[in-house]
């Protein structure tokens, strides 16, 4: 085994046992784990079989087969991201909702009589 | 839907929204309310300063956003009030005192006679002498010609923040209204639900306190954001 491929192992691999720890302390919630779990794993299988990453570089054209690691690392990371931008989406529309709410309960609390301003920044 | 018909004068809602508007609102609700017999509500979109306050002490009802949720949200919040009181019709004028509180009968009229959904003041019809810059009626044109060819409704203010709506509209806007700069995309979601929309003269001026909320940069991103919302709302359904 040469040094980049002992490299690529260790990165993998830790990155593996690093998101199933954050899971396990409830730092991360296990649907947002599940693409870092499926992106770590995909990692570490082609870091391990090196003629499994040859196989499917050539199979797809590509000449040099660690750009295709490249090419699978950025659709992983696009996938990520597009996941975030919705899951922020949903979190925007609840948190609207959850602002007016509070705004209209106040209101029928109070009748809007108190004088109590926004605790804002 | 023809409210006032029954003996009973219909029930009007005065939406403002407001932020960081202490110094004018007051002033403005105290002259609506001298005025006119509507109720007026304040929704006040997280200011920092004493704008819900300054209302409240002019006799608004006044809804206190915990943060601000920008134009949209917080008109948003108004039409949800006005949907669980059950208010006849629905006005909506900006709290920093650029629409002429005079001119609310002319946008009240066609409701309360049934002949419109909802009703818009434009600052471009008849004799209104009003003048804005170049960017700003460059905006306005192309938002025109958005509207009219892809709804069919013959607007000439776009983007006007002076309305008033029929408990119909304020029912759907309640659960599906732009967080940001709404009244272009309002009328895509008029004209999908068949809303007759009619447009009257009114008077808008130029910002007497605080500062507009579309800078110079912004109104790139309001051009793009405005355009895109609109298109998807073409294609969107509503639940």
């Amino acid at each position: 085994m040469n040094r980049v491929t002992i490299l690529s192992i260790v990165v993998s691999a830790a990155l593996l046992l690093y998101i199933l720890e954050m899971v396990r302390r409830r730092k991360l919630r296990e649907e947002y784990s599940i693409l870092w779990l499926f992106g770590s794993v995909v990692l570490l299988v082609l870091s391990l079989k090196k003629n499994w990453l040859d196989s499917f570089a050539h199979a797809l054209g590509i000449a040099y087969p660690p750009s295709f690691l490249f090419l699978v690392g950025i659709l992983f990371i696009l996938l990520i991201l597009i996941h975030f931008s919705i899951a922020i989406s949903k979190l925007h529309q609840m948190n609207k909702k959850m602002a007016q709410e509070i705004a209209l309960m106040k209101e029928k609390a109070t009748g809007g009589t108190s004088g109590d301003p926004s605790i804002g920044p | 839907m023809n409210p006032g018909m029954e003996g009973t004068p219909p029930r009007i809602l005065v939406i403002l929204p407001a932020y960081q508007e202490e110094r004018s609102i007051g002033g403005l609700v105290r002259s609506l309310r001298e005025r006119y017999p509507y109720d007026a509500l304040v929704v006040n979109d997280g200011s920092t300063d004493n704008t819900g306050d300054a209302a409240r002490g002019a006799g608004a009802i006044v809804l206190d956003l915990p943060c601000n949720l920008g134009i949209g949200g917080a008109v948003q919040t108004g039409f949800l009030y006005a949907r669980s009181r059950n208010y006849d019709v629905v006005v909506r004028i900006d709290g920093d005192g650029q629409h002429e509180i005079d001119d609310i009968p002319k946008i009240l009229e066609p409701i309360l006679a049934g002949r419109a959904d909802a009703v818009i003041g434009s600052r471009f019809l008849g004799e209104t002498g009003y003048r804005g810059s170049i960017p700003r009626i460059f905006g306005i044109r192309f938002f025109r010609f958005l509207v009219n060819v892809t709804t069919g409704y013959r607007v000439t203010d776009p983007t006007s923040g002076f309305f008033a709506i029929n408990p119909r509209l304020v029912a759907f806007y309640s659960d599906h209204y732009p967080s940001d700069y709404p009244e272009v995309d309002a009328y895509i979601l008029m004209h999908r639900l068949g809303a007759r929309a009619l447009e009257v003269p009114v008077r808008m001026y130029d910002r007497s306190e605080g500062k507009s909320s579309i800078t110079a940069f912004r109104a790139v991103y309001y051009m793009v954001k405005v355009t895109l919302s609109f298109l998807i709302n073409r294609i969107r359904r509503f639940g």
